[in-house]
Order: structure tokens, then sequence, then C-alpha cells
């Protein structure tokens, strides 16, 4: 297989995703030049805005990223009824060709400073929005529509209601896509994943959704001063939300770097810690850990071994795995000890501490106060100290084996199956 | 009431009273009660729901949007029965102190509320056409609330608390009116939906989504913040594991590096900076062996090229974590010497980065008032006179003065004198090796007298 092919193979929902937003955009951008679009100075105003949203775009905590400019003033474009006295006409083809070219252009300034465009993010915005005005352009139609009706009696009341219902679903859509595709990219089950994608969506896209609907209901009496007007509390939420990023983002990068520790005094070897984080994060994932549960994984896992600053002669090669069971576990909990010190990371300690049991003893049954995190280390860590950062296929498939010889005492057979996957995967080995 | 002077009793009667014949007024004057319930339960809900925070930056409660909103809805007299709906906010305060919140906000809104119908703001409707003319009065109203709210905390904090009226209004007001205008803003976006678009109150829950959804993710951003420190503190401490008589010594290198930094005159952000680069500017000590660093000999010039390394090391350990920095430049630098004959680059002068030379001037501070194997712990006074002595050509003389004159306003807590002690205490933690104590422990490399004394002789 060419790897191309085999890139599309692996990620087939991403690109379902693409495919259907390119079909969706090519068809409304036709139709939007054969008969142009009736009122091109509101289709500007929001696609100036959409346009400005993606290029502040961010990133947030548990690497989404997010436009709430965009996203709202492109939920507010599907669902605006009257400017001022005015009904609009846009159609739903309208809504998505505007949408998705104002993405673009908005996207352009990332490209332009070698960033990704993020097509899968864009695509979603475009879906999202068509969903939007899927539900609500016929509805209102031009003002004749049962919407429009309700709208001209002044039961506004009404009308906000259907619209909040409205951007609830269009964020529900939304998610779910999204879900779809992180599944795909880490080759995670969908139902934890679209769990993470809702939870990610209820704190900043409830203030989307409220400002799409304060803009499309305001519009009647600030007319498209609007837009600008309640984009400013919004940004204000955006800054929230990327100092928390930040801080997050801090965080793991000091921890990255404290945990390397052991390595420059000499206890492991240069980049086990990282190593070993990356694999049991690739574990983590396809097991369906929770966002949480991933960043205290990683945590754990690059500080594993954090207790051997303690020993007085560094283990050679730093290889846990060669040690006996009862050093290893004094080696954890010392470690455990150390990071229990910070007082916040009570559960990344825990994971750390259990790290060195094995998974089952002889005649007893599965230990399951075992946190799931501390049988991956486990996996994890031994295999890297099999391996290290050899490239031969004939070490991995030995330290494979070495790990599968043992899954009826030490590791969990789960986890072992998962490894070998991440482990095919992420290097190629062909196996 | 118990233990309030009696003047400050007095003035929280009248005020009560004020509020109490305002509301008796007022329900002789026309407004949609049904309205002022709602406004009034979700303005003292959302000022449960989300405490005071107490820190530098003054706090406004997400009610008062609503209290804004509220007399251009209903007019003064049901903005006065929203305010008075304070009482009803289940903050941990005692019975006294909640009839006071109310009956003041009472005033504050009934006030405001006033001012917005003098100056013609239209009541109880808003279209297209009344913009942007109704700016004017709201302007109005958020300045008269602001100043009837001022005066109202102004009388009963100097009474009860006998604090300088004057320090209460520089302290508070001035620096919350940018907020209620802010706020009054969103005030007004609520009414325009309220009454203007008719959606009633679920224009509140839309326009206050984005606000409290912010004030939510920047909870979460301090906790976060909280912890990241927690976290470097306690990591830092667990390589200092490895030298137990430099325990602590990070964080102390850090506080004095504040101090000079704040001396001279560094703005906040780069103060933190600062902070962070003193607590992390020895974790490249963890790169050079053990031996080399408790070594009471002379070391050899290899050996001494090891030691000489650890900036470097700290460095490449660090160099990861974007926010640093400036801090890299403190951490790599920290050994430099103004004469040129530090390491690792040998800079000299301006060339080293500020920095580096506040913390050079910290981390010998801390070095000679703490106990060496060696030698005991210097005072303070005694270290300032070595300190003086190397100005100049171990150490930026701006530096030196300016911890010298920060240390003369600020009493400074040295390291633990009864560290064998203390030592003693912690053997079973995850210290628990301690091979050395017993043993003699090497010269500090961070020493003056010490690094001097090498120098001289290896040069």
């Amino acid at each position: 297989m060419s790897s191309l092919a085999r890139r599309i193979d692996e990620r087939r929902g991403t690109m379902l995703l693409l495919g259907a937003a390119l079909v969706l955009v090519a068809v409304s951008v036709v139709l939007a030049l054969q008969q142009p679009i009736k009122q091109p100075s509101i289709a500007l105003a929001f696609g100036a805005f959409i346009a400005l949203g993606e290029a502040v775009r961010v990133t947030l905590a548990g690497d989404r990223e997010a436009a709430p400019l965009g996203a709202a003033a492109a939920l507010a474009y599907a669902l605006i009824g009257r400017l001022g006295t005015v009904p609009t006409t846009q159609t739903v083809w309208d809504v998505i060709a505007v949408t998705a070219v104002a993405s673009l252009l908005g996207a352009l300034p990332h490209v332009a400073a070698g960033r990704s465009p993020r097509l899968d993010v864009l695509a979603r915005r475009v879906l999202a929005a068509g969903v939007a005005a899927a539900l609500f352009r016929p509805l209102y139609d031009a003002g004749n529509g049962p919407l429009g009706r309700l709208e001209m009696a002044h039961r506004n009341g009404w009308l906000a209601w259907v619209m909040v219902v409205i951007a609830v679903l269009a964020g529900l859509c939304d998610a779910a896509v999204a879900a779809l595709v992180r599944a795909d990219r880490d080759r995670a089950p969908f139902m934890p994943s679209l769990r993470g994608e809702l939870r990610a969506l209820i704190g900043l896209g409830s203030a989307i959704g409220a400002t799409g609907v304060l803009i499309a209901l305001a519009a009647e009496v600030m007319m498209l001063w609007a837009i600008p007007v309640f984009v400013i509390p919004l940004m204000l939420t955006q800054f929230s939300f990327r100092r928390y990023a930040g801080i997050r983002s801090t965080y793991a990068q000091t921890i990255r770097s404290l945990s390397r520790v052991t390595e420059v005094g000499g206890y492991t070897e240069t980049g086990h810690s990282r190593r070993v984080s990356e694999l049991a994060l690739g574990v983590g994932r396809e097991l369906g850990l929770s966002d949480v549960e991933l960043v205290d994984l990683e945590y754990a896992a690059l500080m594993h071994d954090l207790g051997q600053l303690s020993l007085a002669e560094p283990i050679p090669g730093g290889a846990t795995v060669m040690t006996r069971p009862d050093e290893q576990r004094r080696i954890a909990e010392m470690g455990a000890e150390v990071i229990r010190q910070t007082g916040v990371l009570d559960r990344v300690a825990v994971i750390v501490e259990r790290q060195a049991d094995p998974y089952r003893r002889p005649h007893e049954t599965v230990d399951d106060t075992i946190p799931l995190a501390s049988r991956i280390i486990k996996a994890a860590n031994a295999y890297d100290d099999l391996v290290g950062d050899s490239r031969e296929t004939g070490r991995h498939l030995d330290a494979l084996e070495r790990l599968r010889l043992s899954m009826a005492y030490d590791y969990d057979p789960k986890v072992v199956a998962s490894l070998a996957h991440v482990v095919e995967r992420t290097s190629r080995l062909g196996l | 009431m118990k233990g309030l002077p009696l003047a400050a009793r007095a003035f929280v009667g009248a005020v009560v009273l004020a509020a109490c014949v305002v509301l008796v007024l007022g329900v002789r004057h026309p407004f949609n009660v049904g309205w002022m319930l709602v406004l009034a339960l979700m303005s003292a809900a959302l000022e449960s729901r989300m405490p005071i925070v107490t820190g530098s930056s003054v706090y406004l409660g997400m009610g008062i949007p609503i209290g804004l909103a509220s007399y251009i809805i209903l007019g003064p007299w049901g903005a006065a029965f929203v305010g008075a709906g304070a009482v009803l906010v289940m903050v941990d305060n005692t019975v006294v102190k909640r009839v006071y919140n109310g009956a003041q906000f009472a005033l504050c809104a009934f006030a405001a509320g006033w001012a917005y119908r003098y100056f013609g703001g239209p009541v109880g409707h808003l279209s297209a056409s009344d913009f942007p003319r109704v700016l004017f009065p709201v302007l109005v109203a958020v300045v008269v609330l602001c100043a009837v709210n001022g005066l109202l905390l102004t009388g009963v904090v100097a009474l009860a608390e006998k604090v300088p009226p004057r320090q209460v209004l520089a302290g508070t007001l001035l620096k919350s009116i940018p907020g209620y205008l802010g706020y009054g803003i969103f005030g007004l976006l609520m009414a325009v939906l309220w009454v203007g678009v008719d959606i009633g109150m679920l224009s509140a829950v839309l326009v206050l989504m984005p606000l409290a959804v912010a004030r939510w993710a920047f909870s979460q951003y301090s906790a976060e913040q909280q912890a990241y420190e927690a976290t470097i503190h306690a990591l830092v401490q667990a390589v200092e594991t490895k030298d137990h008589y430099t325990r602590g010594h990070s964080e102390r290198v850090s506080r004095a590096s504040v101090l000079i930094g704040r001396f001279v005159g560094m703005r906040e952000d780069r103060l933190n900076a600062l902070r962070y680069a003193g607590i992390l500017h020895d974790v490249g000590k963890l790169g050079v062996p053990t031996k080399l660093l408790q070594k009471t000999e002379r070391l050899s010039e290899e050996e001494f090229a090891a030691i000489k390394l650890h900036p470097v090391r700290g460095l490449e350990m660090l160099s990861d974590i974007e926010f640093l920095d400036e801090a890299f430049k403190g951490i790599l630098h920290h050994h430099e010497r103004l004469d040129g004959r530090g390491y690792p680059m040998g800079l000299a002068g301006s060339q080293i980065p500020e920095f580096a030379r506040a913390i050079a001037v910290a981390d010998a501070f801390d070095s000679m008032t703490s106990t060496r194997s060696y030698r005991g712990a210097r005072t303070v006074d005694e270290a300032i006179v070595e300190l003086i002595r190397c100005k100049g050509s171990q150490f930026d003389p701006r530096m030196v003065d300016a911890l010298v004159s920060s240390l003369a306003k600020e009493p400074w807590v040295a390291s633990g004198v009864d560290l064998v002690a203390e030592l003693g205490q912690s053997g079973t933690g995850p210290g628990g090796d301690l091979d050395g104590v017993d043993g003699p422990i090497g010269a500090d490399h961070d020493d003056p007298t010490f690094s001097l004394a090498f120098r001289d002789e290896a040069s």
C-alpha cells in the first residue's frame, strides 16, 4: 500500500467528514454563483466576523482547536430573522457558502505563518452552521414560514427558545463529528471520545451558542451593531480559556522537563520517560481513558522513575524491569511520596505507587484496585526498558514476546494487546 | 451588631431605615411584580453561587449586571426591590450584614434608576429608535450607582473598622469604576433583549452565559496556576534532597531575587519570570556527580569543568518550557562575574543579563547565610559585608545595593539553623539515604569566598 492510500485507509472517518463538507461547499458555491445572495451587505458583515474569528482561533486544553467568534457569527448568520424591520432571505446554501469561504479566508494567516489550516475543524464549522441553517431557514422562509409568522406576531419569546434548541442541536452534531475525528486519530473507542467532546462543549460551547442566539435576536433592535457588541463578552471568554490552556501546557512542559532529572542525573537512559509517556498515552487513548485520566497518565508516566533519585547508586541502565520486585516497589513508593508532596497530584501519586504491583498474584484473582493507568505504565516501562531507543525489529519483537509471556501475572493482557497495536502503528515495523 | 462602634450602628440603622422608606413608598408605584421577583432571585442566586474572591483585584458580583438592567426594565421603584433582594444572598454572613447589604443595594439601585429616568431614559420599553440616545442616561445611572455605593461603603467600613475613608475610596471605589461601566453595558444589553426584543428572562440567561463561562474558566485557571506552583516547589525540593545542605536554597534564592528585582523596578510579569528562574536556577546540578558537589579538597581543572557545566545542563533540561523565556538567561548565566571571570561563558559587565546579575547576588547571599558542613551559617550582616566587598568585581553594585536596601525594610528568614535535627526527622522520607551527612560535605560552589579562593589559586 502506498503511504497516501494507507493514510486514507487509517483515517476513514476524517476523510468522510472532509468529503461531505467538500461536496456541500461545492454545491452551495455553485448555487450561490448562479443565484447571487440577495442581501450581500448582511452576508459580508457576518462573513467578516467569521473570518476574523478563524484568524484569532485558539488551541484549548486537550489539543482542541476552537474559533468561538467564528462559530458564534456563523450560528448567528444561520439563525438571524429580522434585521430591524426587514426579514432576512439567505438560504441554507448561502449560509454554507458564506461560512466556508469566510473560514477559509480566515485560515489564510495561519497557513502563511506555517501552521496547519486544520481542514477538519473548518469542515466541522461548516457542517454545524449547515445543520443550524437547515433547521431554521426553511421554517423561517424569509418571514413567511411558521417561525416567521411567530415573529410577526411578536412572540419572540417562543422564537428565542426555538433558536436555543437549534443551537444546542448544532452543538451536539458538532461534538459528534469532533468525536468521530478524534476517535479516528487516536484509535480510541467512539463513546469515550464523545463524552470527552461533550464535556469540552459544555463550557465554551454554551457561551458560543448563547452569543450566536443573542446576535440573531438583538439584530432586530441593534441592527448589525449586534455583532461587535455581543462579540466582546465572547472575546473575554475566549481569553480566559486561552489563559487556562496556557497554564495547562506550561504545566505539562514543566513536568516533562523536570522528569528528565533522572536522565540528567544518570539514573535512567536519555529519553526514557518521554518514550514511556508517549507509549502509555497511545495505549490509554486506545483503551478509552478520559481527558482527565490521560493527563494523570501522562504525568505519572513522565515521573514514574522519580523514586530512583533517592537511590544511592543508579541501577545499571536505569532499567527497573531488571530489579527485584521489592526494590521496584520501593522506588515506586518513594516516587509517589515525592509527587504527593506537591499536594495537588494525589491521583498521579497513586498511579506511580501502584505501577510496581503485579496484575495478578498466584492463586489469587485479578487485583482490580490497581488503576488502569498503573497497569499501562508498568507495561510501557518494561517495554521501553527492554527496547530503549533501538530501532531493530528483532528487539521490539523480543520485548513484546517477553510481555506476552508474563501476561499471566505481571501484565494486563488487555494493555499488552493494545501496546502491541500502538507499537505496530507508530514504529511502522510491519509486525 | 455586638462589637460595632455606636456610630457604625447608627449609620447602619439609618441606611436600613432609608431603604425601608423607599420600599414602602415603592409599593404604591406600578411595576411588573413577576419580573421583579425573577430579577431579584436571579441576582441573589448568582451572587450566592459565585462568592467573593478576595485578593488584590476588586471583585464585582455577577448580580450587578442584573441590577443595572432592572431600572430599565422596571423603573426606580422596582429596581429598589431587586436591590433589596441582596438580603437573600447566601454567603456566610451574619443577619445584620445581610440586611445592611440589602438596604445598601436597594438605595443604590433606586438612586441609579431615578437618575436614569430623570435624564430621559425609557422605562419598560426600548427600540431601535432609542439608540444611541439611551446611552447617556445609562452612563449617568452607572456613575450615580458607583457614587452612592461608594459613599455608603466608605461610611460603613470607615465607622465599623476604623479605616481612613480616603483609603477605602482609593482602594475600592476608583478601581471598580471600569468594571461598573462594563456591567452597565451588559445591563443595557439585557434590557434591550428583555423589553426591546421581548424575550423576557431568557435574555438574562443568554447575556450572562458568556460572562459566567469566562469566570468559570478563570477560576479553573487560578486553580491550575496554584497547582503548578505547588508542583514546581515540590519537585525542586525533591531535586534538593540530593544535597541536604542546600535544602530550601532554591526557594530562598527565588525570594531574594524577587526582592532585588522589585527594588530595581522590574515589572510584575518580569518579576514572575525571575521568581521561576530563581526556583529553577540550580536544577542542572543534578547532572553533576554528587561527590563532586560535596568534595572538600581542591577540585582539579576537570572536576571544576564538570561543575561549571551545571547552568548549561539546567538550561538543556528546561528549554522546552516556553514561558520561561527570559528566565533562561538568568539560569544560564547565574555564575557569570562582572569582571568576566565567571562561567559558563565568561560574560562581563552589561553583557550579563539582568536576571542573571540579580540571581547571582541572591544565590551568594543565601549560600553565605546557610549552614555548610565546613562552616556555620553567617549572619545577614556578615554576608552583606562580603557582598559589598565583591561589588564591582563579582557582583553588579546596583543589585547588591538593591538587596541591602530591601533587607533593611524586610527581615530575612535564613535557612533553618537546627538543620541537623530537621534532617534526623526526615530520615525516613524520600531522601532516606543520608549518605554524606555525617561525613564532610564539600564546599559550596555558590559561596563567593569559596569560588573566589578557588579561582584566585587556579588562575
